[in-house]
């Protein structure tokens, strides 16, 4: 879907810092909440809440702060996660199941299973990544809204 | 009544209008209008925390009242396994199932037995059907509401099982048409209830049309009439056929273990069950085949309607089961699998969602409320202090946003809009027309 969509859009983004476990996960469920008070219908708030989630952990997870940003607008959901870290070395060896970076004591919370990437990739219509090694990640993934999708 | 039925209810006269509901209430379903509570219908559960919650004893539950056994020809009981919880270790099973007859029923036929076909029922469907991980336990009904209201993507988990009190009064009025020859119509089966959730469950049932339940009565209604017979050394014809694991239903966990198949996870108390289901909808529990959840903490011995303390409950359930031990169930695996090839466990139709976040029906003016809800909480001082009704600063910009509350709802924007006020009154009294002015007083010269 090339193009700038004319409708209606609405921007939420927060700020993320790496390593901080006790707020993780805030700022996905907030703009959740904000998906389920649109009501984009409940296949793609499930999608998204999965995309958000998995994109504002890794940064917690693997950078040193980062921003998360949605643009909601009726016709589709853009995610952006831009963070300033270590960037990804391999881009398609972290695309794949099970291969993860994360550090021990990260997988000893539950973490780091290496299933993010590939779990915003299963759940997004539209996935892009560009890394620098030493200075950051920019992830943006679009989750089209099927017509007549509400949730009401 | 309109579009929900609800068990909770309030008592307009004992509510003094404090803030401890609104508060409590998983669903925000609760505000406070002229100095009364009031309840969303198309938001509450019934799971029951207000009632917990309110030290005025405004809120209560809706249940029927032992006359209603007047209407049938033969009645039967049917205590929920929490029921056991009650009674302390010197009595006997058998004497607590009789206590129910001695309080007039005919009969009694114990949930935990269902319980425990119910199991049978849930393992066979882990087994041989595909579905989406983690299953969640159909048993509690305000869980069951709490995700059609708040969790709507995750219906599709909800094990589309019946509840072990449907399944029981499935067995029950087979039996009970069978010992007294009596039509289906004239059989009262009465549930024995430790919330308000399943009078609710009963009233308005979601995964069938109408409930195969009669009547739900407290369980704190018959237990001091209960605990009465007790002392008389009560007789009656009634076996005590639950084994040890059905009898645990009654407590946290005891679902889990009598299923016991695959990965397992329980969660108790609405709001931890809240956190949980949140981490299934992120996609984090998938890994996980079962999700035993139920509203109250402690589970069903933690019931509002339950009159024993949860922990000595708790003692209680052990104490009954292992009195009565693992012993065999009155119905065979090929009977269990014939009923279960039959589809006797299976609902009859989906749970539909009750989304009630939605802020409009239209999307793009849904979407200008929330720029307008963002800039409204921004206002608000986020102290989440509850004096304007709402349960929190963002929930009162929804109000304001659905056209329900006004910004001065707010005693602290109402304070500030006064002050204001009061600055421009100040600024406007010292103001004199200039025919009125006088000259200014000069001071004499040495002073």
């Amino acid at each position: 879907m090339p193009g700038e969509p004319t409708s209606p859009v609405l921007t939420l983004s927060f700020k993320i810092e790496g390593r901080d476990f006790k707020a993780s996960g805030e700022a996905s469920a907030r703009i959740k909440r904000t998906l389920e008070q649109v009501g984009l219908g409940w296949d793609v708030i499930r999608r998204a809440a999965i995309v958000l989630y998995e994109a504002e952990m890794n940064i917690v997870i693997h950078a040193w702060r980062g921003l998360l940003r949605a643009d909601i607008s009726p016709d589709r959901i853009v995610i952006t996660a831009e963070d300033e870290g270590p960037g990804i070395a391999d881009l398609s060896l972290a695309m794949k199941e099970g291969f993860s970076t994360a550090p021990a004591e990260i997988r000893e919370m539950g973490f780091g299973a290496g299933l993010g990437l590939p779990n915003i990739k299963k759940h997004s219509d539209h996935l892009e990544i560009t890394s620098e090694v030493g200075a950051g990640t920019r992830l943006t993934a679009i989750i089209i809204v099927p017509v007549n999708a509400t949730s009401s | 009544m309109g579009q929900y039925f609800h068990s909770v209810t309030l008592d307009r006269e004992k509510c003094r209008g404090c803030t401890n509901c609104i508060k409590r209430c998983p669903t925000e379903a609760i505000r406070v209008r002229e100095g009364k509570a009031r309840i969303f219908e198309e938001r509450c559960v019934d799971c029951g925390e207000c009632i917990r919650a309110c030290p005025n004893h405004a809120k209560s539950a809706l249940t029927d009242k032992l006359e209603r056994l007047a209407d049938f020809a033969y009645t039967v009981a049917l205590p929920a396994p929490a029921f056991y919880g009650q009674f302390r270790r010197t009595s006997t099973p058998e004497a607590v199932l009789r206590t129910l007859q001695g309080v007039g029923f005919d009969d009694v036929f114990e949930v935990s037995v269902a319980a425990s076909a119910a199991a049978y029922a849930i393992r066979a469907y882990m087994s041989r059907e595909t579905y989406a991980r983690p299953l969640i336990s159909s048993a509690c009904p305000a869980v069951v509401r709490l995700i059609q209201v708040r969790f709507p993507s995750l219906l599709d988990h909800i094990i589309p099982i019946e509840s072990p009190m449907e399944v029981a009064a499935a067995q029950a009025r087979a039996l009970a048409v069978a010992a007294t020859g009596l039509p289906e119509e004239k059989i009262g089966l009465f549930f024995i209830t430790p919330c308000a959730a399943k009078v609710t469950a009963v009233k308005q049932p979601v995964g069938r049309t109408t409930s195969r339940v009669n009547g739900v009565v407290s369980m704190s209604d018959v237990y001091g009439l209960a605990v009465k017979r007790l002392k008389d050394n009560p007789v009656g014809q009634s076996r005590q056929l639950a084994t040890a694991s059905g009898i645990r239903w009654g407590r946290a966990g005891g679902e889990n273990a009598e299923i016991s198949q695959g990965e397992m996870l329980a969660v108790d108390g609405i709001h931890n069950v809240i956190t949980v289901l949140t981490e299934v909808e992120k996609g984090r529990l998938t890994d996980v085949d079962y999700l035993e959840a139920q509203a109250c903490v402690g589970g069903c011995i933690g019931g509002p309607l339950v009159p024993e303390n949860p922990f000595v409950a708790r003692a209680n359930i052990k104490a009954m089961a292992d009195a009565v031990g693992d012993r065999a169930l009155p119905f065979g695996p090929g009977e269990l699998e014939a009923m279960y090839g039959a589809g006797h466990f299976l609902m009859e139709k989906a749970i539909p969602p009750r989304p009630v976040l939605q802020l409009d029906d239209d999307v793009p003016r849904a979407m200008a409320k929330v720029e307008l809800l963002e800039s409204t909480v921004a206002l608000l001082p986020n102290l989440d202090c509850g004096s304007c009704g709402s349960p929190s600063c963002r929930a009162l910009a929804e109000d304001i946003v659905r056209g329900l509350a006004f910004e001065t709802d707010c005693i602290f924007k109402l304070r500030e809009r006064v002050r204001d006020l009061a600055a421009e009154m100040k600024e406007l009294a010292e103001k004199v027309p200039p025919s009125m002015e006088r000259p200014a007083i000069e001071p004499k010269s040495g002073e």
